[in-house]
């Protein structure tokens, strides 16, 4: 059985069938799940796509966290499952508590659309174990509110447990430290603002988004 | 008792605020010398009903606490006006 990847989709998230694509461009089989369903029946791993949830009212993530299909996610985590979250899909998840920090408005209030070269920090992550560690991807990005803040202690611990798992080799957006993406303490959660099922085929410009996608199923079918 | 509710939401201190840095940087072109420290928040108002002061702040704090601020990056303070007594 290919591994199945559960897609979550809030009103207002415009992402999931990029994912739902790239997922199924290499190997593996993907359903979207709306944001009012209770279980994630059957899913190997989660990605929270990408968009506007909830319209991003208030802080973006902060309504889509109540929604009922958030506890699902975080039992499916608390088991240990893989759960990426892709750019808002990032945001929703430190709203929710599954990770670390914030996502602040851009430094210099520029939305950042383009595409952008990262560094693989750590290949021990549900995201980034078919990466090579140290490898340079180019990924675009593609938000306003990618800023990542947390306080110096958070940061010191993301530092000392190698869990910031990807880098901006530029920093587009001021986040502390270049971080465009962290995991939690049981490395099965990650976070990132670029988007790498935007860059999974030779049409798009570029394939590096491939082996963070591989990532995905592999931790899928441990 | 019913109550009046403000709550002002702003960044912590040492928490970079983009706006608040690109205000001030317009104002010296507009004039202004004097101003610096700016920062952005927001303000968000409702009515809450409780049986008593305490109640109805308890109740707020909680809410602001769980929804209305990012406690990662926000604070919030709440300024509470009796509208009714009498509930």
């Amino acid at each position: 059985m290919p591994p199945h990847v559960a897609v979550v989709r809030f009103p207002g998230t415009n992402c999931e069938f990029d994912v739902v694509e790239a997922v199924e461009s290499l190997g593996g089989t993907a359903a979207v799940v709306f944001h009012d369903a209770d279980t994630l029946v059957g899913a190997d791993a989660v990605v929270v796509a990408g968009g506007f949830a909830h319209g991003d009212y208030l802080r973006p993530g902060a309504i889509a966290r109540f929604s009922p299909v958030m506890a699902a996610v975080a039992e499916f985590a608390a088991e240990g499952g893989p759960v990426i979250g892709i750019c808002n899909g990032f945001q929703v998840l430190t709203e929710a508590g599954l990770l670390p920090g914030a996502l602040q408005k851009n430094a210099g209030l520029k939305f950042r659309c383009e595409m952008v070269s990262l560094r693989v920090e750590t290949t021990d992550s549900a995201l980034t174990s078919a990466a090579d560690d140290g490898q340079i991807v180019r990924i675009p990005i593609n938000h306003f509110e990618g800023n990542y803040t947390c306080s110096n202690e958070t940061l010191a611990e993301l530092r000392s447990e190698d869990r910031v798992v990807l880098r901006y080799i530029d920093n587009p957006n001021g986040s502390v430290d270049g971080i465009a993406g962290v995991c939690n303490a049981g490395r099965n959660v990650v976070g990132l603002m670029p988007h790498p099922e935007r860059a999974c085929h030779e049409l798009l410009g570029s394939t590096d988004g491939r082996p963070l996608i591989t990532s995905i199923l592999d931790s899928g079918t441990v | 008792m019913t109550f009046d509710v403000v709550v002002e939401v702003r960044l912590r201190p040492g928490i970079a605020d983009p706006q608040g840095s690109t205000i001030e940087r317009a104002l010296p072109a507009l004039g202004f010398d004097g101003v610096s420290g700016v920062r952005v928040g927001k303000s968000i108002r409702f009515t809450v009903t409780a049986i008593d002061e305490s109640t109805a702040r308890a109740e707020v704090d909680d809410l602001c606490h769980r929804f209305l601020t990012n406690p990662v990056i926000e604070d919030a303070e709440v300024i509470l006006s009796v509208v009714s007594p009498a509930s």
